[in-house]
């Protein structure tokens, strides 16, 4: 089975964030950056997947240089080769911009079976892998808990456990090659090996420029600035060390609130 | 600006009163089939096609998610998503995990697609009345079964009064007990955040939002959690909610009553010092 992952770089979690002087995106000298999280799932799930049904796994990436980092990361823990789609800006494209860039890399590719994270960390659009499947017209489903490939059973056949809202799941059965977008979760990750690391630096990396695989259509959104939420001062916030502030909410919880 | 607002039961008084909001004439529908992605897809574009709306509005739930991007995407658009103001041609959604807001102006011809957030808009008290559309063919490459929950729940946190969850920021499963010594001088529930119950540290049905449970107790306790947009409509209704968090730019204090701000590691032992002597 060929399984192709798309993942994204963003920054490090709980990295201090700055708008950037011009407000339209954020500050990024001196930040360091990692694997979307639902990514790491979702990489992780392709990697099992080989583990269980064989064939190869390919990382694809569309980010700045730096993203170089992220993906040798990837195929450090196990993916096979990697296709990096270089764009300095991607924040200046629209969802849709950027799925026309991953579906032009992996039209020649023709995977079986194509992962996504659910969402960026940084966008939070939750859309690229479920563009990905209109472009290539392929099936897919989303926030996806579980993945069967039914190849025993009935060749061909994907059946996979999709969240609902509030505890609910649904099984969903769709024909390969398809699309999915994977939710946080649903597997344990694994980190890479001494060994992985070493052999990831002989592993491809067919690094392919933007503007290599055709223009793109005009965004039909775009981010005019970026800013700070206006903060709702409801809330009171107890200053002091650690003992002083707990002592004055202690009092609230007991004269106002009323819980002890 | 026309508007379209395609509807389901989950969230449809918001959407109504978000898309009367955002232009007229509005028309509303809701989509009459089983809900698969292809079907909803190929209905919702022969609705679009039919009324030729310049926007189209959504709520942001898991089904919109599903297929909204596809549908948008057929129509050389994307899904603005997870809106939470603004009007047209510019509106607000968040980004960075709910840290920064983002104006994203539409550009280029309708239609225009966007999902609002859930809770953004107060529903409608006098809504537009809703049409049913029944498209005139469907076909799916997705073949659904019945939806279903993992296990009855053993945990029933909606009863709670008090509430100790607990996030990310307790970093290990070894420093669990910190905040259960909490909750136990509180006589509270403990609960999490779902990173927390992903990872095994605390059982699912301890996990608070909107694939958990949604709780509304006299005071829920967040200890190390910041605040996303998923955690937060699970706990919003509480009536004194307080947020413990290193990070003062954290979205949970948009919604805390009281706060501290510092290292939970200190704070939490503190407070159980102080519950515990108030209460001898
Ligand atoms: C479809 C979907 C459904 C989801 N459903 C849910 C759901 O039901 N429930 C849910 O909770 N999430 C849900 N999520 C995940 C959600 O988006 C967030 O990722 C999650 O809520 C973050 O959990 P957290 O706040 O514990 O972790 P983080 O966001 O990592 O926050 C950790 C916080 O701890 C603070 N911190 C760190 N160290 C310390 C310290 N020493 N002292 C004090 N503070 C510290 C940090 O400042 C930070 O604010 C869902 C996501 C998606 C996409």
């Amino acid at each position: 089975m060929k399984i192709a992952v798309a993942i994204k770089q963003v920054p490090l979690r709980d990295s201090p964030l700055r708008v950037n002087a011009a407000g339209t995106w954020i500050e990024e000298d001196n930040l360091s950056f990692e694997i979307n999280e639902p990514d790491a799932y979702a990489l992780e799930e392709a990697l099992q997947l080989r583990e269980k049904h064989g064939g190869e796994v390919i990382v694809l990436s569309a980010g700045p240089a730096r993203a170089s980092q992220t993906i040798r990361e990837a195929l450090a823990k196990g993916a096979d080769r990697a296709i990096h789609i270089e764009h300095a800006d991607l924040a200046s494209l629209d969802t849709l911009g950027v799925g026309h860039l991953l579906a032009a890399a992996l039209r020649n590719e023709s995977p079986d079976l194509i992962l996504t994270g659910l969402q960026s960390d940084d966008l939070g659009y939750g859309q690229t892998g479920v563009v990905l499947a209109e472009l290539l017209g392929l099936p897919h489903s989303t926030i996806i808990m579980q993945v069967q490939v039914m190849n025993d059973v009935q060749p061909g056949k994907l059946r996979v456990k999709r969240e609902l809202e509030d505890g609910w799941f649904q099984h969903i059965e769709m024909p390969l090659p398809a699309v999915l977008t994977i939710q946080s979760g649903l597997n344990k990750l694994r980190y890479a090996t001494l060994m992985g690391i070493k052999k990831a630096k002989t592993k491809e990396i067919k690094v392919v420029s933007a503007a290599e695989l055709g223009a793109l259509p005009p965004p039909s959104a775009v981010i005019e600035k970026i800013y700070a939420p206006e903060k709702s001062n409801q809330a009171q916030i107890f200053e002091g060390d650690a003992k002083t502030a707990a002592a004055k909410l202690v009092e609230k919880l007991r004269f106002e609130a009323r819980v002890i | 600006m026309s508007v379209l607002a395609i509807v389901e039961q989950r969230m449809a008084g918001e959407v109504l009163a978000a898309a009367q909001e955002f232009g007229s004439p509005l028309k509303a529908c809701s989509i009459d089939l089983p809900y698969t992605a292809d079907a909803y897809t190929a209905a919702a574009e022969e609705l679009i096609r039919k009324v030729n709306p310049t926007l189209v509005v959504f709520g942001h739930t898991y089904q919109t998610r599903d297929y909204a991007p596809k549908l948008a995407a057929r129509f050389g658009r994307v899904l603005i998503s997870d809106v939470i103001g603004g009007k047209p041609p510019v509106f607000v959604r968040q980004m960075f995990q709910g840290k920064f807001n983002a104006d994203v102006r539409l550009s280029g011809d309708g239609p225009h697609f966007l999902s609002i957030q859930a809770g953004a808009w107060r529903a409608e008290e006098n809504p537009a009345a809703v049409e049913t559309f029944s498209p005139s063919s469907t076909t799916s490459r997705q073949v659904p079964e019945a939806p279903f929950r993992e296990s009855a729940r053993a945990v029933d946190l909606t009863a709670a009064d008090i509430i100790v969850s607990v996030g990310r920021g307790i970093k290990e499963k070894e420093n669990i007990p910190v905040v259960e010594a909490l909750a136990q001088a509180l006589g509270a529930e403990l609960a999490a955040s779902r990173p927390i119950c992903d990872a095994g540290w605390l059982p699912m049905d301890r996990q608070v939002g909107s694939s958990g449970q949604t709780v509304s107790p006299k005071v829920y306790v967040a200890v190390g959690i910041s605040g996303a947009i998923q955690h937060l409509v699970g706990m919003k209704g509480a009536k004194t909610i307080v947020a413990i968090n290193k990070d003062r730019d954290a979205p949970i204090f948009d919604v805390a009553h009281y706060g501290i701000v510092g290292d939970l590691f200190e704070v939490v032992p503190a407070l159980v010092e102080e519950i515990k002597k108030t209460k001898a």
